[in-house]
């Protein structure tokens, strides 16, 4: 865990309430799958959101405006600073991963996957990006994989955009080890019909975000485990449906 | 800075309260423990607890949050084996070892348990936790009940026992005189407020279990005025004064009120250096205020 101040150098809305923010700070240390917890003025705790990419000293973060304290981060401007925690919870463990990944990803649990495949990418590994949203308003961030040399394929539930259907209508089983991040019920539905050779990130309402308060803990086949601590990313075979 | 509490000396009032700090491992990777006045370590019962189901944290705007986590803890027998001795590996002050239960022979056990086998400074007895059935706050809300459960405590141990009251009562004075006239050789105050929050999208409860405790500034105002009303009625009663404090300030105001000694709590999730913040403040406030000592300060108001 990290405290420090992060200059915002830019804000911009993506896609439907989705909204993409680059910060300048303490990158150091930081890992994919891993997330901050964002100050935001007037509120009292902290907005979790996770990391989705670094690039020297310039943190990205893609997020989503569900409340008061997110349309507020989305009117910030450059120049403003936040109070941010940093390097928090454990990430994708990367060893996992053959020479063939599958990242699957669900409208905003799509960003910590980008920094993860561009650290895949970098390792020499064929990675093969399969996006699901709900309709065409909410695609973002396909770009962003195919520039770092990954097969992308995005499907739309309403088929306003790519395939119609859900992300397990495009994955070919058997799947190679896969990396996840996304609502309950895709994550869900990804262990029953995929299976559980890969990793997926968890999302829960949190208090501190940094392991004291225990409000995120979820009961895991190896026993209570913090979001904020143990996780966000588990094991998908440690997880119970 | 430094401040008695009944017989146990503190360096600084400023103590981490019970579910704000687990048992200090997580808080040891940003700070050094020993700055601490003391550590309230998390709420423990006899067995081991999961706590509700979740979503078991909701915001209250910038006054506040509700938690419902439900006294998850390890239980006393992990928490004797592992917790307080790993605890007691990175913090050298003061434990003041946080304890619950769901009938008065749990509260009894567990304070045995944990006199006979740990080196905790003082027992502090939560009958105020709102967020558990069939015990907790049921204990603080009647003083007949709270009575008894500190006489159980009192007759276990030879420690300094603070039972830890709910600010969920009609009279909290009743309360407390209860909890003194049973031998009790202090009081922490307040615990969580009982709130509420709807998600009026989904037409339904912010929390699984409902309802939940409010901490945070938004019950400072509560808690400085129940523990002023305490210290009053119970004259010479060490006083841990607990609810929404966030800065230095706010230590001198609890201590003005009747406290001898401060918990913060929510602000340790809002802020993960809250304490260390606050007891770097201090003594830059006690010099702009002309305070020598705090214990000058107790009870003044």
């Amino acid at each position: 865990m990290k405290q420090s101040k992060w200059n915002i150098l830019s804000n911009v809305c993506i896609a439907e309430k989705v909204w993409k923010m680059v910060l300048r700070g303490d990158t150091t240390a930081m890992q994919p799958g891993q997330f901050v917890e964002i100050a935001v003025p007037g509120y009292y705790l902290r907005r979790p959101i996770s990391v989705c990419d670094i690039q020297d000293d310039c943190l990205t973060i893609i997020y989503k405006t569900v409340g008061h304290g997110t349309d507020l981060m989305a009117r910030m401007q450059p120049g403003e600073t936040l109070d941010i925690l940093s390097c928090l919870g454990h990430g994708y463990d990367l060893r996992k991963a053959g020479d063939e990944v599958l990242v699957v990803g669900g409208g905003v649990g799509v960003p910590p996957l980008i920094y993860l495949a561009k650290q895949l990418r970098a390792q020499g590994k064929h990675v093969h990006a399969v996006l699901g949203f709900n309709t065409e308003k909410e695609v973002f961030a396909e770009e962003m994989f195919a520039s770092l040399g990954c097969k992308v394929e995005v499907c739309t539930m309403d088929g306003s955009y790519g395939r119609r259907g859900v992300v397990t209508d495009l994955i070919a089983k058997p799947a190679p080890f896969y990396y996840a991040c996304g609502p309950l019920p895709m994550l869900r539905a990804i262990a029953e019909t995929v299976g559980t050779n890969g990793q997926m990130s968890m999302e829960e309402r949190m208090g501190c975000g940094v392991g004291i308060c225990v409000g995120c803990s979820i009961e895991t086949k190896k026993g209570v485990r913090r979001v904020c601590k143990e996780g966000p990313v588990f094991d998908a075979e440690e997880l119970i449906w | 800075m430094v401040v008695q509490l009944g017989h146990i000396t503190l360096k600084n009032p400023v103590i981490p309260a019970s579910g704000t700090c687990g048992f200090g491992q997580e808080m040891h990777e940003w700070l050094d423990l020993n700055i601490l006045g003391a550590i309230a370590t998390k709420g423990t019962t006899r067995l081991p607890r999961y706590g509700n189901p979740v979503p078991r944290i909701a915001e209250c705007g910038a006054t506040g949050m509700l938690n419902a986590v439900g006294l998850q803890n390890p239980g006393v027998e992990e928490v004797i084996r592992h917790e307080i001795p790993a605890l007691r590996q990175i913090y050298q002050g003061p434990i003041i070892a946080n304890v619950s239960g769901f009938n008065i022979e749990d509260y009894a056990y567990v304070c045995e348990r944990v006199d006979k086998e740990t080196d905790a400074a003082i027992l502090e007895v939560n009958i105020s936790c709102p967020n558990v059935h069939n015990g907790g706050m049921a204990f603080g809300t009647s003083p007949k009940a709270a009575a008894e459960v500190t006489r159980a405590v009192k007759a276990v141990t030879t420690k300094p026992v603070f039972m830890k009251l709910s600010p969920n009562v009609t009279d909290i004075t009743a309360i407390a005189r209860a909890c003194v006239e049973a031998g009790a050789d202090g009081l922490c105050l307040i615990n969580t407020v009982l709130g509420m929050r709807i998600d009026i999208r989904r037409r339904k409860p912010v929390l699984a279990n409902r309802y939940g405790g409010y901490s945070g500034p938004g019950i400072f105002p509560i808690a400085l005025r129940m523990v002023n009303q305490v210290s009053k009625a119970c004259p010479g009663t060490p006083i841990i004064g607990c609810g929404g404090v966030q800065r230095a300030e706010d230590v001198i105001e609890m201590m003005m009120a009747g406290a001898s000694a401060v918990e913060i709590g929510a602000a340790n999730l809002q802020n993960p250096n809250a304490c260390k913040q606050i007891i770097e403040q201090l003594p830059e406030v006690m010099q702009e205020l002309q305070i020598d000592h705090l214990r000058d300060i107790i009870g003044i108001v």
